[in-house]
């Protein structure tokens, strides 16, 4: 009687199949689940390997890490200025979410802290904040940044007292300078070296005058 | 970068893509001139309609994309598709047969590709071969080789009459006769070759014609070769593995085969081989590839020739072969300087290549 | 003839040579101000170590070298620093970069460094006073030559190459110089090999320069004793780039450079005959580099030809004395048409690197006409000669696909614009793929950045973490301190904890001490480890030796951390119990 309801009738019969194919790999999915768990959560590291380490905590993290963590347990990927559109691009690219636009003021060119060591009155509070120990001095001596540990990450500029700490924007050298991408079909490509508005003016009056 | 280019200074370098294109163009003079006195004014016809479509629905694209239209148009490759699919089509064709074969080229094979240099397929061939599918009828139907001069020529109002469409798809059956290729594919099995040759199944001057119209398309072929707007690599390789097996069928059965001749200028063999397979953006990239592909093509169209149900082949070898490209292409990759092979464009295993900066 | 070998591809644009080539070497006049920017070679710029006002002669070092990869520069013309500042250099970018400027005295007051005999000389005196002359590669790359003399402490070196294939078009510098000066090159080339301990010397060269071949057949049947590596003298058929080093190698030796090798992996060094002439001069004579040898040439020069010119003569003087018809120039180049780049004004000075300068009139280099999409016709790889697949590596460049144009070896790409010059859709692929290049360099020096600065991160919170847990050793001490004050005094029965609960606790403690001790273990072993890694990278000096040792400080930085809690649970226990 009920063999017959089941093989006279294709759609319950089709549903059966389903309900037990998925029953069966269901089964085998959660084994292999507890089978081969991955104890520490290696996507950690990942995010944290694509953040860029400033350790600025614009993100409201105190830290890169910490907000890697964030991110892999459901964070918007959208809150690191430092990093700005690339590395949202790179965390959508790792965690397959969509690409969102930057949550605060994208961070402009790449910057570093100069402390007015005349104003500086050594209080040790801007050492203290610098999150990878890129300042250098005593209580009651005048501090200094070593530039090329700075990250730019504005963390001494509030608990100085007297306010004389400054973002610069960091010194570019020719060794920084990049081959400019061509501009692709139906432009024509101005050499570098000559920007559009050099072509017309300067360079020619330097060459013909 | 190179503030030197080879256009502005070599004389022997074709320079421009779009004088490339207009290269092939010229090149095909000779095949449409001898076509058209064959086959008559409708081969003129059909050519010039294709090219007025091909540059309206480039231009409407190019609008539509927001691109510059004359820029694009100056690169010549609508033209060049519309000659090859009008030179494919029968003489006279219907303007809507042209239209579609010319939309399904221009708009859905290139542009909705991503336009030029971005179409894995033969746009001309994409048009012919969705003709061919579609309407079988009318692209079967070639006018017998009645001569340009001849009384029985239809004049060119019975032409323009056609292409209105207004008479049918079928045309007057003074007109009609098959190609060499379909009455020999059509011939009953009992029929030896030679049996069928000699009951003249063709009109007459049939073969002299196709005959002549494919050397002509060689002539125009050289003439690209001599300029070095193609390489000798693909057509020699199509036309090495028709004649290849071509030779080895009649060797084997003459009664049922056509001779290796009739295989290389009966049909469409060497318009394909410099015309169609050459078109460089759907072709095999390197140079070992793109003899792979060429023979690929003439293995194909000899399969399809003998064992599928087309008298001709050429548009379906070439869009076959087109799908391979990027597996030609993969597997003969040139060795780079300063590597023991190629490597595929994928990562080696992390011991062997160490980077040292 | 020997029998010459290939790579693939390569060109044959039209040579231009035959203008600047036909005039003899001449000298430029002497300067009345130069300009000599601190970065004229590959690496680390040097140190200026004049002050304005000072007085200098000519090759008197005004900088001095900083690190491994870095050269002194010298004056190049007797007079007075007018000021250290920021000017214009020669660079595709157009952008300025710091020089000493001198104002000249007319005088051209000499300073020598002591001559040498480099036969009788050790290699390390050799070594050092290329070093000191500021001896670069003049062929374009600009690398110090000390450096490729001092390879063959590191590598066995069989063959020197000396690169006088010279395939650039318009480019004559070798060519001229050759014909005067042969013996010097040969000279030279016997220096280095005799530096580098290469057994033989090959001269290559392009057959479209029959005076320099004959001048070098000359001087090679004139000079030389027994001891001396013998010298062959290899014509190869002209075609770009045979004069790339790769290319060359692979022509008269056979050789591949392996990708991201140099040379001297394979046992070759290779040379350019300007650099062999300055370093025998520099030996024999104790002239520092001070000078150059440039071509001159473009329609819009009167009297090309090639000028031995003091290094920081500005551009314009130098084109003044060639005639230059202002009116008429469209662009400037230096280098070759090929790989060199334009200029954007001619205030700015000749440096190491400049071999040419072309002052081209609109017919002659017209400007490139705009990009065309890729046909994939495949002219760019019949003509690359590392063998690579332009079109591949444009749609890779385009779509900043980096993982994948590094797949398809964007690296061993030479950058010889080959690929640009045959390409009919104009696609200015060379620069794609040095954008490509400098994007992936970039990206991967910001990846070491940050990694550096979390590195540091992590060291301070290292530093954090081992400060509380050794301020909570100290409270448990203290606390241990006062217990055994109080026991020695015999009050210890008032804190008798119950049986059942003591026994719990006491169980939890020795867990956590079984967990801190396994923890301390783990810490001891970093610390090996980084110390390990540091030891190695300082031996071998690959590697960011910087970073190592921050890396080491916080594993030492942990181990203390784990040290202190291990005592600061043990004191808790003895508390405890």
């Amino acid at each position: 009687m009920l063999d017959h309801l089941i093989l006279d009738n294709g759609i319950v019969l089709a549903i059966l199949t389903l309900a037990g194919l998925s029953a069966v790999f269901g089964a085998l999915l959660g084994f292999a689940g507890e089978r081969f768990r991955v104890d520490d959560d290696p996507v950690v590291e990942q995010i944290d390997a694509l953040l860029p380490q400033t350790q600025c905590g614009q993100c409201g993290y105190p830290g890169c890490k910490p907000y890697a963590r964030a991110i892999s347990e459901g964070d918007g990927i959208n809150k690191c200025p430092p990093g700005g559109d690339s590395t949202i691009r790179d965390l959508a690219d790792l965690l397959g979410r969509d690409v969102q636009p930057l949550d605060g003021d994208a961070e402009t060119a790449p910057r570093v802290a100069y402390i007015r060591e005349e104003e500086c009155i050594g209080c040790t509070k801007c050492i203290q904040a610098c999150p990878v120990d890129a300042i250098l001095g005593a209580a009651r001596h005048m501090h200094t940044v070593i530039a090329d540990e700075c990250t730019g990450c504005d963390l001494c500029i509030d608990p100085c007292p007297v306010d004389c700490i400054d973002m610069l924007p960091r010194p570019r050298s020719l060794e920084d300078w990049q081959w400019p991408f061509p501009e692709g079909p139906g432009k024509r490509t101005p050499a570098p070296g000559l920007i559009a508005t050099d072509r017309s003016s300067p360079a020619h009056e330097a060459i013909h005058g | 970068m190179s503030l030197m280019h080879a256009e502005q200074t070599a004389i022997r370098h074709p320079g421009d893509s779009g004088r490339l294109m207009a290269w092939v163009a010229i090149a095909t003079l000779p095949g449409i001139i001898t076509l058209t006195w064959h086959f008559g004014w409708g081969v003129i016809t059909n050519i010039l309609l294709a090219i007025l479509m091909g540059w309206s629905l480039e231009a409407t694209v190019m609008r539509l994309r927001r691109r510059p239209i004359v820029a694009t148009l100056r690169d010549n490759s609508a033209l060049v598709t519309a000659i090859l699919l009008g030179a494919s089509l029968p003489p006279a064709s219907p303007w809507w047969l042209l239209l579609v074969g010319m939309i399904a080229a221009i708009i859905v094979a290139k542009h909705l590709f991503g336009g030029l240099g971005h179409n894995p397929f033969n746009p001309a061939m994409v048009g012919y071969a969705l003709l061919l599918i579609s309407f079988p009828v009318p692209m079967t139907q070639w006018t017998a080789p009645l001569g340009l001069l001849s009384s029985q020529a239809p004049s060119l109002s019975d032409i323009v009459f056609h292409i209105t469409g207004l008479s049918g798809t079928t045309l007057p059956d003074t007109w009609t006769g098959a190609t060499a290729l379909d009455a020999f594919k059509n011939k009953p099995e009992t029929v030896m070759a030679s049996e069928f040759w000699a009951t003249s199944p063709l009109p007459e001057g049939a073969r002299t014609a196709w005959y002549s119209v494919s050397l002509a398309w060689l002539a125009g072929g050289m003439l690209l070769l001599y300029q070095r707007i193609i390489g000798w690599q693909i057509p020699a390789a199509m036309l090495g593995s028709v004649l290849l097996a071509a030779t080895v069928l009649y060797a084997v059965d003459p009664s049922h085969h056509g001779s290796p001749l009739f295989h290389l200028l009966g049909g469409a063999t060497l318009f394909g081989a410099f015309f169609i397979a050459t078109d460089p953006v759907s072709a095999a990239t390197s140079r070992r590839g793109k003899l792979f592909y060429g023979a690929g093509i003439g293995l194909l169209i000899m399969l399809i020739r003998t064992s599928g149900g087309y008298p001709d082949a050429v548009a379906f070898a070439v869009l076959l072969m087109n799908f391979t490209v990027p597996f030609i292409d993969y597997y003969t990759q040139p060795r780079a300087q300063g590597h023991s092979r190629p490597n595929h464009g994928i990562k080696p295993p992390p011991s062997s290549n160490e980077d040292r900066r | 003839m020997a029998r010459h070998f290939d790579f693939p591809g390569g060109i044959h644009p039209p040579a231009r040579k035959q203008r600047s080539a036909e005039a003899p070497l001449r000298s430029a006049p002497l300067p009345s101000r130069v300009v000599l920017p601190l970065q004229q070679h590959i690496g680390t710029p040097a140190e200026p170590c004049v002050s304005p006002g000072q007085y200098v002669r000519t090759g008197e070092r005004i900088a001095i070298a900083q690190g491994m990869v870095s050269t002194d520069i010298h004056a190049s013309i007797s007079g007075w620093v007018r000021s250290i500042e920021s000017h214009p250099v020669p660079h595709p970018s157009g952008e300025r970069a710091s020089c000493i400027v001198i104002d000249g005295d007319d005088k051209d007051e000499w300073q020598r460094l002591p001559v040498l005999n480099w036969r009788q000389s050790h290699h390390a005196e050799l070594i050092e006073r290329l070093r000191h002359a500021g001896i670069v590669g003049l062929g374009g790359a600009t690398f110090p030559a000390q450096i490729k003399a001092a390879i063959g402490e590191h590598h066995r070196i069989d063959s020197l190459v000396v690169n006088a294939a010279e395939c650039e078009p318009y480019i004559t510098t070798d060519d001229v110089m050759l014909r005067t000066h042969a013996d010097d090159v040969v000279e030279g080339a016997r220096l280095m090999a005799h530096l580098c301990g290469a057994e033989r010397i090959l001269i290559g060269i392009e057959d479209d320069k029959p005076e320099a071949i004959n001048a070098l057949e000359a001087s090679l049947r004139a000079s030389g004793t027994d001891d001396d590596a013998p010298i062959a003298l290899r014509v190869i058929a002209t075609r770009y780039p045979s004069g790339g080093e790769k290319q060359l190698i692979k022509r008269l030796l056979n050789r591949e450079v392996p990708s991201r090798g140099l040379p001297a992996d394979i046992g070759v060094l290779c040379h350019n005959p300007g650099t062999l002439r300055a370093a025998v001069q520099a030996v024999r004579e104790g002239r520092p580099m001070v000078s150059r040898v440039v071509t001159l040439t473009g329609a819009a020069v009167n009297r090309p030809g090639n000028v031995e010119a003091r290094l920081g003569s500005l551009m314009c003087d130098l084109l003044a004395a060639a005639e230059l018809r202002e009116a008429e120039v469209s662009r400037l180049i230096m280098g070759g048409p090929l790989m060199g780049f334009e200029l954007s004004h001619t205030e700015i000075p000749l440096v190491k690197a400049s071999n040419c300068l072309i002052a081209a009139t609109q017919d002659e280099l017209p400007t490139a006409p705009p990009e065309q999409p890729c046909i994939r016709c495949g002219a760019c790889e019949t003509a690359c000669p590392a063998g690579l697949l332009p079109q591949q590596l444009y749609w890779y460049a385009r779509s900043h696909d980096h993982d994948k144009a590094e797949l398809f070896n964007l690296f061993d790409c030479i950058e010889c614009g080959a690929c640009d010059f045959v390409c009919p859709s104009h696609i200015p692929l060379a620069q794609y793929f040095r954008a490509a290049k400098d994007e992936i360099r970039f990206r991967r020096h910001e990846a070491l950045k940050a990694e550096h600065a979390r590195h540091r991160f992590e060291l301070r919170q290292a530093r954090m973490e081992r400060e509380a847990a050794e301020k909570e050793a100290r409270r448990q001490a203290r606390k241990a301190a006062i217990r055994r004050r109080s026991q020695d005094q015999g009050l210890s029965e008032d804190s008798q904890p119950t049986e059942t609960t003591d026994n719990a606790a006491n169980a939890v403690m020795e867990d956590d001490i079984k967990t801190l001790r396994i923890a301390q273990a783990a810490a001891r072993a970093a610390v090996k480890k980084a110390e390990k890694a540091l030891a190695r990278a300082s031996e071998t000096g690959e590697g960011d030796i910087d970073d190592l040792e921050v890396q080491l400080a916080t594993a030492r930085e942990n181990l203390r951390t784990t040290e202190s809690r291990l005592s600061a649970a043990r004191e808790a226990r003895e508390n405890a119990s």
